[in-house]
């Protein structure tokens, strides 16, 4: 009982200093800062919430109310009457206070239902702080004490408080803000319901015309940004089963080099193709200036459209592509090709009529992952599309433009999400378990057949064009930072270096004068701040999926997984909407970015943590546990050291992806807290490309440093003839992206 | 070991999702006694031991350990410990920090739990041996490394699941004998699991055999043995013929038996008159060629193992399978025989 009552005693001293002893609501300067030490507590603006409640905002009392019953129950003897009374005001408590945020706003209630029910509000309330934030931590927390007490998951109080935090974040970072951006698509500025917004951008011509089928006109953003993402896919489709071919069933002699391109997309900030391919193929480009001055070809503008778009990320996504396509193509038993050429078929037939159909699910599933992360992408078009965009560059331009039309931003984003999401089901349900890849246990022996002749041409004519391009535009980007003005002035120079990064010692310090360090050290610090997070929290996750039973656990896994599915773009826009008033202000904050990160890539984390820890005997834990350790020591000392693999894949991951995106962030970056690739975009709009490539191949090699350094820092295990565990070791960092690309 | 606990079990019902693994389970275990769970693979016997230690849950009833109602108890809060059927060693700590381990859970200074985890393997032989990976151990050290992690912690019950199932047939009668041997010496109560009633037999104070989430007899070897319940246990504790028989007198210690033509004296037992079954060990049946018998048979196949020769035997009562120790005089496929029946390991069975 003792250990029951202690961690009780903590979370009821949480709720206790909630109330007492910090600001309850949200301070201008932050909290961290600790200036309200002064004015604590006479000064409203810093007041406890106890004051506040002595001072009329009796809305306030209800939560006081139950922390008090909270505290009442810890002397209740009956364990099960006890426990049901902590679950009971913990849940209400949140209720609640969650309730009262979204009730009253700054100046009175936000509803008018409860403007006729209670009558008007004099004073309205600020952001929830410090206090209000830590109140609901403690009525968490004393929830899930109470349901562990009546012995939900085996009375382990430490699972049923991750659980129940999990679903509490989640529901605030990703639902809420979903849910916020729908629910403003149907609001005024006001916040009062009015449809009109809505009902006239959902019926707008310019989204939904189909003007280019008629002849003419051009087609709605929405049949364009289908039609782009649709082409995307198959481009990238067919381009990664090519590589997929050559690296499997050929004597081609780079294989090597072909598995290290599945490396690039993960370290290329997205628009950065775009702009290497601006810079070949813009109006200034090199193929078209010197086209020009050979031939005469007047320089166009071709590439600024969908079709430029299309090339950029055909080039961007066909490595993802190629990773999924790889597994399938060598699952496909080679016993079944064997076994086709002695019923008589020749080498074209068994490819056409059995390889191929093989893979056909396969195929499938790299088709929808490249319709989503078209659909997705933000920085390609936002470099090549001008004002032709796509989606999710007219969402951004809705909110930052000259339109400022929060509402028609809402209708386009929720017409990309519903886009994304179709494809997301279809590819769960549809697919899952058509899977015809036949990768066993027993060792198959056979040997894949070669392919028909005109078919290795085919895709040697594809691939090898393709990797020589592939080389030149990682050249350009390399390259293209030490040329003076590119394609007027094609001299060497360190300028674009020197403005980016230039140093200045003076009086022993360092003064960093280079124009981007600002934005790079910010990026740096979140990158390292949100990667352990990501990690922590994706594997946490990971472990309350494959090891715990819970009610809805498939329904929590499909959720998180879900949120891989919502375009950056669209959690972007979501984020500002629900985080730029009251209950919650983070806007302009660096723990905006934070959670976006954390939330948007956890998927990743919980991937490569799930397929990790499947393969870790479960009575390892239980063996655990049955000596008296709790879960939390369990983790800690037994689960996570043979975990090491994959916590490197996540952290790396999860860091990588927090330097390299763009879409989300562009909505989220302020002038204290700009992030490199918001920064290069900028840089971009302004024509500066110099600068901007010399910028980008600058993070590309921090990016390889750092991987480096992660995998050096997480180390190896010990495990000597263990071969069963150390066998995830190798496999950890690739497949946990290649999952996420499935999932 | 100071401390040695009752375990009782109080209506207990376990249910995954619909199928019931558990349907109303109750029994009691005397501190220091070593009770076995016995019963084919599927009846429940591993969700027992789960539910006992904390790793599982009863949808209902009771469980108290040493008096204690640890029902609600999650497994880390409660005094038993178990020794897995994979062994669950970690693999990453050698086996002086395996042991160590939960000793260091509970709060024990890392130097003081070394030397209690150096004696502990000490005790199961495995003195100086602390350094090694469990990789590096062979079946049997990694196995005593487990008994040796589950021991130090003088839990007041200790539970075994399968113990013995990862080793090889030799090493499985030196361990067994092992573990008996301490749990004599140190006297603690002992849970043990297993699906082979020979291990049952050989390291029992009492049996519980289960069968479909329901014991379907205790008691000691003996009883289950020579006065088994029905004719599963029969079959179960050392695949019995089961043939049904008449009783027809029953007076002081012995019973008189009629199949067919063919009569014989048997321990009574409680019989009752009227039809009833006989459980006839194969062992306890002889074999004569012989043409004409008062209950006759005919040889279906034999099977020479070098100790014994193995019959099928046919007759109208259903096949027998019988055990015969006269390796020299084998008999041949589609001979007739007599058969007869010995004094001992033949056993009614009632209703
Ligand atoms: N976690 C579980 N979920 C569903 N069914 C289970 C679970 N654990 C055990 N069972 C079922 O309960 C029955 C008893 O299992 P178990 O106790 O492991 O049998 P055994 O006697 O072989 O140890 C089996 O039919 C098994 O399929
Ligand atoms: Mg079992």
């Amino acid at each position: 009982m003792d250990n029951r009552n202690r961690r009780l005693d903590i979370a009821l001293g949480m709720g206790l200093a909630a109330f007492v002893l910090i600001p309850w609501y949200r301070i201008e300067v932050g909290f961290l800062s600790f200036g309200w030490l002064a004015d604590f507590p006479a000064d409203p603006a810093v007041a406890p919430g106890i004051l506040h409640i002595i001072g009329g905002r009796w809305w306030l009392s209800s939560a006081a109310l139950l922390m008090a019953v909270c505290a009442g129950a810890r002397f209740v003897s009956d364990p099960m009457r006890r426990g049901a009374l902590l679950a009971w005001s913990g849940a209400l408590g949140v209720f609640f206070l969650s309730l009262q945020g979204l009730a009253v706003g700054f100046s009175g209630w936000t509803w008018a239902i409860s403007e006729t029910m209670f009558g008007t509000l004099v004073d309205g309330q600020p952001s929830m702080g410090a206090g209000a934030v830590l109140a609901c931590v403690a009525f968490v927390l004393i929830f899930s004490f109470g349901l562990a007490e009546r012995g939900v998951m085996k009375g382990d109080a430490f699972i049923v408080a991750s659980i129940a935090m999990l679903v509490f974040l989640v529901a605030i970072f990703v639902f809420y803000p979903v849910g916020s951006m729908l629910i403003g698509a149907l609001q005024d500025f006001d916040g009062s319901f009015n449809p009109d917004g809505f009902i006239r951008n959902i019926q707008d011509p310019s989204i939904w015309s189909l003007g280019c089928v008629a002849g003419g006109e051009r087609c709605g953003v929405a049949w364009r940004t289908l039609w782009l993402a649709i082409m995307t896919a198959g481009g990238s489709t067919i381009m990664g089963l090519a590589f997929a071919l050559v690296a499997t069933r050929t004597r081609f002699p780079f294989k090597k080099g072909l598995r290290l391109l599945t490396v690039l997309p993960i370290i290329t900030p997205p628009f950065v193709i775009g702009l290497a391919l601006t810079l070949l193929f813009g109006r200034a480009g090199v193929v078209t200036q010197s086209l020009s001055s050979l031939f005469g070809i007047e320089p166009g503008r071709w590439l600024y459209g969908l079709t430029g778009i299309w090339i950029a990320q055909v080039l961007s996504f066909t490595p993802i592509s190629f990773l999924v396509l790889i597994g399938v193509v060598e699952g496909v038993s080679p016993s079944m090709e064997e076994a086709s050429q002695t019923l008589r078929a020749d080498r074209w037939r068994t490819f056409w009529r059995v390889s191929l159909p093989l893979m056909k699910p396969g195929l499938a599933n790299a088709f929808l992952i490249g319709f989503i992360e078209s659909m997705a992408d933000f920085g390609n078009p936002l470099v090549l599309g001008g004002s032709h965009g796509v989606l999710s560059t007219e969402i951004f331009f809705a909110v930052v433009g000259s339109q400022n039309d929060p509402s028609r931003a809402a209708v386009l984003a929720i017409i990309l999400l519903c886009f994304t999401l179709t494809a997301f089901l279809a590819q769960r349900f549809w697919l899952s378990g058509k899977n015809f890849a036949t990768v066993t246990g027993k060792g198959d022996s056979g040997i894949h057949i070669s392919l028909p002749r005109p078919l290795s041409i085919g895709v040697h004519a594809m691939v090898i064009p393709w990797m020589m391009f592939t080389l030149v535009i990682y050249g350009m980007i390399v390259f293209g930072g030490f040329v003076k003005t590119w394609g007027l002035d094609n001299s060497l120079t360190l300028d674009h270096y020197v403005r980016a990064f230039s140093l200045e010692f003076a009086n022993g310090t360092i003064a960093w004068t280079g124009v981007a360090w600002n934005s790079f050290w910010t990026t740096m610090e979140i990158a390292l701040i949100s990667a352990p997070l990501t990690a922590a929290v994706g594997l946490l996750t990971a472990y309350l999926i494959v090891r715990q039973k819970f009610a809805g656990r498939n329904v929590f896994e499909f959720a998180l997984m879900m949120s891989f599915a919502i375009p950056g773009t669209v959690i972007g826009i979501s984020y500002i909407m629900a985080f730029n008033l009251p209950p919650l202000e983070m806007t302009g904050s660096a723990l905006i970015l934070i959670a976006c990160f954390v939330f948007r890539n956890m998927p990743v984390g919980v991937r490569g943590g799930v397929a990790a820890m499947s393969q870790l005997d479960k009575s390892l834990d239980e063996a655990s546990l049955t000596l008296g350790a709790t879960s939390f020591r369990t983790i800690r000392k037994v689960i996570l050291p043979l975990l090491r693999p994959a916590i490197t894949a996540a952290l790396v991951y999860s860091f990588v992806r927090a330097i390299t995106s763009i879409s989300a962030v562009i909505f989220l970056v302020s002038a204290e807290y700009n992030m490199a690739t918001a920064y290069i975009v900028g840089l971009v709009e302004n024509g500066e490309y110099g600068v901007a490539i010399a910028y980008s191949s600058m993070l590309i090699v921090v990016m390889i440093a750092i991987i480096a350094g992660f995998q050096l820092l997480v180390g190896e295990r010990r495990l000597r003839r263990e071969n069963r565990v150390s066998g995830i070791a190798a496999a950890a960092p690739t497949t946990a992206i290649g999952q996420e690309k499935t999932a | 070991m100071t401390t040695s606990g009752s375990v009782v079990f109080k209506n207990i019902r376990k249910q995954f999702g619909n199928f019931t693994a558990i349907h109303d389970l109750s029994f009691t275990i005397e501190p220091g006694q070593l009770v076995t769970l016995l019963g084919p693979s599927g009846c429940g016997k591993t969700t027992t031991l789960r539910m006992l230690a904390g790793l599982e849950h009863p949808t209902s009833g009771r469980i108290l350990i040493g008096g204690k109602d640890v029902t609600m108890l999650p497994a880390n809060e409660r005094d038993v410990s178990m020794v897995f059927q994979s062994y669950a060693l970690f693999p990453h700590m050698n086996s002086l920090d395996n042991v160590a381990y939960g000793l260091e859970s509970s709060g024990m200074r890392k130097k003081d739990a070394r030397e209690r985890a150096e004696e502990s393997l000490k005790l199961v032989g495995l003195a100086g041996m602390g350094g090694r990976l469990p990789a590096e151990l062979s079946g049997g050290q990694q196995q005593r490394v487990a008994v040796a992690r589950a021991l130090v912690l003088e839990p007041q019950v200790l539970l075994l699941d399968e113990p013995l199932s990862n080793l090889d047939a030799r090493l499985r009668r030196q361990v067994r004998t092992e573990i008996r041997e301490l749990q004599q010496r140190l006297g603690f109560t002992a849970v043990y699991v297993t699906h082979d009633q020979e291990e049952a037999l050989a390291v029992s104070d009492r049996i519980v055999i289960m069968k479909d989430g329901d014991i379907a007899q205790q008691g000691s070897p003996r009883d289950l043995y020579e006065a088994p319940a029905s004719a599963f246990i029969a079959d179960f504790m050392g695949e019995a013929n089961v043939v049904p028989c008449d009783v027809i007198t029953v007076g002081g210690q012995d019973a008189t038996i009629r199949i067919g033509a063919f009569e014989h004296r048997v321990p009574s037992r409680n019989a009752r008159l009227g039809p009833a079954k006989l459980a006839v060990r194969p062992n306890a049946i002889t074999l004569e060629p012989a043409t004409g018998a008062a209950f006759p048979g005919q040889i279906l196949h034999s099977a020479y193992l070098g100790a014994h020769v193995e019959y099928e035997v046919e007759t109208s009562n259903g096949k027998l399978f019988v055990v015969d120790p006269a390796v020299e005089r084998p008999l041949t496929p589609a001979t007739e025989v007599a058969v007869g029946f010995k004094g001992r390991g033949i056993a009614i069975i009632n209703g």
